[in-house]
């Protein structure tokens, strides 16, 4: 008997765009306020668990033809990156700088390379997780 | 006034909590299991935003937003699971 999902189907097309939406506002919360980059990654993970659940693996992986242990892969790079280019020029591992600039819309906003390591810490993050629950989901 | 009927509140929503538990504890079937962990989530959100409330904040919001989607997640993983045995499958059409 081939099962028809509909109800839940058609809340996730809804769902997973305000989960996707939220994660990245709490990635972009920052230093000062709740948030950051794994808490962040963690919710995008949840999206991407959601939809693994509602459709089938090679469904989404159709859809989102990413490897998961090469996102994870290459936040582990940002992250590390992030610090030897400190190293470069001539600081200590992990240095962070930041500088304030006018943006049009923004107004004074301070940029910070921190968002580059929060970015690595959440790639890594996503990739972590979703590669975990494929792994210990799968039907045998 | 208004402090004394939050404290009730939340005194109340701890009691339905302690209910669900129980519910868990002794539940004949898997669904009333399930149906008791969807509960308990619900009321948790709730008591978190009694609590934000009775402290002037808005800092519990986003824990709030959290706890609405893994509570959801996590009640969409069981009903599969009792459903239909495994929670990720590897292709549908079964």
């Amino acid at each position: 008997m081939k099962i028809n999902d509909v109800i839940l189907q058609t809340i996730t097309k809804v769902v997973v765009f305000i989960i996707l939406t939220f994660g990245v506002e709490l990635f972009f919360a920052g230093h000062n306020s709740p948030g950051g980059g794994f808490i962040g990654g963690l919710v995008l993970s949840s999206a991407f668990v959601l939809l693994f659940l509602v459709h089938d693996i090679e469904t989404v992986q159709q859809g989102i033809p990413v490897d998961f242990k090469k996102v994870a892969a290459t936040g582990v790079l940002f992250a590390v990156g992030t610090g030897v280019f400190a190293v470069l020029f001539g600081s200590a591992f992990l240095t962070q700088t930041f500088l304030t600039v006018n943006l049009p819309v923004y107004g004074e906003t301070e940029l910070a390379t921190v968002l580059l390591f929060e970015l690595g810490v959440a790639l890594t993050v996503v990739g972590t997780v979703v590669t975990i629950i494929l792994s210990i989901s799968e039907d045998v | 006034m208004i402090k004394a009927m939050l404290v009730t509140s939340i005194i109340l929503i701890s009691i339905a909590i302690l209910i669900a538990v129980l519910r868990i504890v002794l539940g004949p079937s898997l669904p009333d299991r399930v149906l008791a962990l969807d509960v308990i989530g619900v009321n948790i959100i709730a008591s978190i935003a009694v609590i934000s409330v009775l402290m002037n904040t808005r800092a519990f919001l986003e824990a709030i937003l959290i706890l609405g989607i893994l509570s959801f997640i996590g009640t969409i993983a069981y009903s599969k699971y009792i459903l239909r045995g495994v929670v990720v499958e590897r292709k549908r059409n079964r």
